[in-house]
């Protein structure tokens, strides 16, 4: 098999990924859809669920599992297949950037493209991991559709013909640096998603607070996304470990890029937009761990900067590699 | 959670406030300035000053691209400028932000240190008089009397059901107060105070490093000397005569372009490799060493990196007699990707006017009626000279330096028969006569050079260490737990029973906690043999 076939192998395997992940997507929004009561039920047993989430917000210990707060446990069978169906698209991912790296005699990791593809890899793989310790079934559309997007943009804007590194990427340290960094974004990636999902949700319960009789009100969609998502404390304090855990991977990515910067470069800091770039996420998340540790700031606003700092990552990405000059100028297109 | 605090100054509720007089003034700046909140502002502060830097071109990193901006924006380049956006990690309000953040960074570290240092050698608080208002707790009754159930606590609490070995115990009276996850606070002031020590390493290497920059001809050598260096930019307290003496020749610099790829990456390069002698001073056995991109020489502290490549062509010039005037490669500067080149020829030995040639060296040449002459990929396929030859002075400003560049300034250019500028295009192994009977120049061979950069940053390993330092403290402060455990047993009103109630307190989030009360009430209460 020539090494341009394997490339496109690679590429067929992406869209395969796509078309999985597709279905999987349809199928947590069908799962997230039927959390909602059904409306034809009369308006006192529509209530009742939406109170009992409402009342785990307030700090109950021990809320019941979510969307499984009706009398009759509803059937979450869209989801056990769309769950399925991700741990598949998983592994075509893997295959994927097995492949392209083995097309190119290398890690995947030199391009905007192999980027995109193995993050996305790692958010699958990370995703997956975490659903065998705990039910996030409530996450997998907002984990899977960012996905979905970035390997949409990879394969059509990003797309990069499999070649050889230049000279200044041929070190160990592109595996070290390039994967951890990837690794920690795919983590600040969950945790975004779950960010926004905490702020949603406390929009809900917010709302739902509102006059008692407000879930009455309340779309179906709403409904429907406030019985299947978590308490937003626990949403938030889920946003928090996933944080905590990828500012560390951050600082490693910062540290094995300087030793690295200093082999290639000469010095281990040059202020290349990627660096300084890299070195803002560092310092924005810093802030958000800072502010989540005093006393004074609310969670809501800790969350913010969580937010500015994922801005930033994606500036990072997108902006910093196709249109600043420096050093970093890798983006292959 | 009343331990969550990270500033040691008292509410500000409760400070009576007197008249503040000079020391107040400057007390009360400090609690400002070490508070939390200003502490967060300075970061965010530090990551909005730091963008510009990426976004305009700096003088550090391009002049170059710096110049072209001020040419290009007349209006509001100027202000940039006096704005520092073009200097931005050396402006002044880019070093007010991390002075301050240092300040601050400082100013919470000391006296967190001194407190962390008295809780680690004081008892765990004592344990509250209603624990079911903790928020973890949990309460049961066993078999035995309260002193029996204390010790059984005392060793459950010490177990991996509790806080583990290392956990720290106080009795009172019929209540137990442990403590577990010190650590936490000490990796939190690790990291803290080796972000203290990286920005002190920068700060070494800044003042006692140097970095040098040379473009060596294949074939040449220079030694470590501040005259051997184009570009020298010494730290402001670098002994310049002190420097070591190592010597570095290049005698072969291979160098590899992509061939087969096509579109963006054609012509990307793929491999660098200079085979260099070196000599670490002038008595020392000469070594052969590669030097790579990624694969630095080092002598001492300094490091000899490969950073740049091109090509000199080798000209020679001679006057109408015949006599050779110049013969030297002369390294040209690549413009793009694929390395057209931009560079003069200077014949200062001509009479009775010096002459200039200033042109492109193309490593492909493709001629365009239009466009004029460039290069289609950088390795050597059709390589030639274009110039454009002038005469007059070439050094109008004086001369200090072996590289100085020459200018046009008091040059005029040569014509032709027709009138026309005198262009030449020469391909290696031509001649050219040149007009009125001013001499020759023939291209005899193109050589290649190596652009190397020395470093010295004698700060480079502590901020290493520093940084690794903060790593490990940053882990340790996020992932260990700091728990306090309380156990408390009363009689029950049945004789020969206890009420055992245990609750739980953790610095931060902490969603284990609850099982880990959970699992001492049941391992007392297993060890007790409980009746229920």
């Amino acid at each position: 098999m020539t090494i341009q076939n394997l490339a496109q192998y690679a590429n067929l395997g992406v869209y395969s990924a796509m078309v999985v992940f597709t279905i999987a997507m349809v199928a947590f929004a069908i799962d997230l859809a039927g959390a909602a009561p059904r409306v034809s039920a009369p308006v006192e047993a529509r209530k009742e669920p939406v109170r009992v989430g409402a009342e785990s917000s307030v700090g109950a210990t021990g809320h019941p599992a979510h969307g499984d707060d009706t009398d009759r446990p509803r059937s979450r069978r869209a989801a056990g297949v769309a769950m399925m169906l991700t741990r598949l698209g998983g592994l075509l991912l893997i295959a994927a950037a097995a492949m392209r790296g083995l097309s190119v005699h290398r890690p995947p990791l030199g391009n905007m493209f192999e980027f995109a593809l193995v993050g996305c890899m790692f958010v699958v793989v990370v995703f997956v991991a975490i659903s065998l310790r705990r039910d996030v079934r409530w996450l997998g559309l907002f984990v899977i559709g960012p996905v979905l997007l970035t390997l949409g943009l990879a394969i059509t804007v990003f797309y990069t013909d499999a070649s050889e590194l230049l000279p200044s990427l041929k070190s160990v340290w592109l595996v070290i640096h390039v994967t951890v960094a990837t690794f920690s974004v795919a983590l600040f990636t969950i945790a975004f998603s779950v960010t926004i999902l905490h702020l949603v949700k406390m929009w809900l319960e917010r709302q739902d607070g509102q006059g008692g009789q407000g879930s009455v009100g309340m779309s179906r969609i709403r409904r429907a996304v406030n019985t299947a998502l978590p308490p937003a404390r626990t949403l938030d304090r889920t946003a928090y470990e996933i944080n905590a855990v990828a500012f560390p991977l951050w600082t490693f990515t910062l540290i094995a890029g300087a030793i690295w910067a200093e082999q290639a470069w000469g010095h281990y800091w040059n202020w290349d937009p990627k660096e300084v770039w890299t070195f803002v996420i560092w310092v924005v998340y810093a802030a958000y761990l800072h502010a989540r540790a005093t006393t004074g700031w609310s969670a809501r606003s800790a969350n913010y900067l969580a937010l500015a700092g994922y801005g930033a990552i994606l500036v990072n990405y997108m902006v910093v590699n196709v249109f600043f000059v420096g050093q970093h100028s890798y983006s292959g297109m | 959670m009343s331990h969550s605090r990270m500033d040691t100054r008292p509410d500000e509720s409760d400070v009576t406030q007197p008249t503040l007089g000079a020391l107040g003034m400057l007390r009360w700046a400090w609690r400002q300035l070490t508070s939390m909140r200003t502490a967060l502002l300075l970061l965010l502060l530090l990551a909005i000053g730091a963008v510009p830097g990426s976004i305009w071109p700096q003088r550090n990193i391009d002049a170059g691209r710096v110049a072209d901006y001020l040419a290009h924006h007349k209006s509001t380049g100027p202000w940039l400028d006096r704005l520092g956006f073009f200097d931005v990690y050396s402006s002044a309000w880019f070093a007010a932000i991390y002075l301050l953040l240092f300040v601050s960074l400082v100013g919470c570290v000391v006296p967190r240190s001194r407190l962390h240092w008295r809780a680690m050698r004081a008892q765990p608080p004592r344990a509250p008089r209603r624990l079911e208002r903790l928020p973890e707790h949990g309460q049961t009754e066993v078999d035995r009397t309260p002193e029996e159930v204390l010790q059984v606590a005392r060793e459950v609490l010490r177990s991996r059901h509790g806080l583990g070995t290392h956990c720290r115990v106080r009795f009172d009276g019929l209540a137990l107060s442990a403590e577990s996850g010190y650590l936490r606070e000490t990796g939190n002031l690790v990291f803290h105070a080796a972000l203290i020590v990286v920005i002190v390493a920068v700060a070494i290497g800044h003042l006692f490093g140097w970095r040098g920059d040379r473009i060596l001809v294949t074939g040449k050598s220079f030694s470590n000397t501040i005259s051997a260096y184009d570009t020298f930019d010494p730290g402001p307290w670098v002994d310049t005569d002190g420097l070591s003496p190592f010597t570095v020749a290049v005698d072969r610099l291979d160098v590899t372009f992509e061939e087969h790829a096509g579109g963006a990456q054609r012509g990307a390069p793929r491999d660098f490799t200079a085979y260099t002698r070196t000599q670490t001073s002038p008595d020392a056995p000469e070594v052969r060493q590669t030097l790579k991109v990624n694969g630095p020489l080092s002598f001492g502290g300094a490091s000899v990196f490969l950073l740049g490549n091109g090509y000199a062509p080798v000209v020679t010039v001679r006057d109408a007699s015949g006599r050779v005037l110049m013969r030297e490669a002369t390294p040209f500067l690549p413009q793009d990707a694929n390395y057209t080149s931009v560079g003069a020829v200077k014949v200062s030995a001509a009479s009775p006017k010096q002459l200039g040639f200033f042109g492109l060296f193309l490593p492909s040449a493709y001629i365009d009626k239009d466009a004029g002459p460039s290069s289609f990929f950088p390795d050597l396929s059709n390589p030639a000279l274009a110039l454009g030859v002038y005469e007059g002075e070439l050094y109008p400003h004086g001369r200090s330096h072996l590289n100085d560049t020459a200018t046009t300034e008091k040059m005029t250019q040569l014509k032709d028969a027709k009138g026309a500028p005198l262009r030449l295009l020469l391909r290696p192994g031509q001649r050219a006569e040149l007009p009125g009977g001013r001499g020759s120049i023939a291209f005899d061979s193109v050589q290649r050079w190596a652009g190397l950069s020395i470093r010295y940053d004698p700060g480079k390993v502590l901020a290493l260490g520093g940084a690794v330092a903060a790593l490990a403290g940053l882990i340790a402060s996020l992932m260990i737990r700091r728990r306090r455990v309380f156990v408390r047993v009363s009689s029950s009103e049945t004789a020969g029973r206890s009420v055992v109630s245990v609750g739980g307190l953790a610095k931060g989030e902490d969603p284990r906690l609850g099982g880990t009360v959970e699992a001492v009430l049941s391992a007392i209460a297993e060890r007790t043999g409980k009746t229920v």
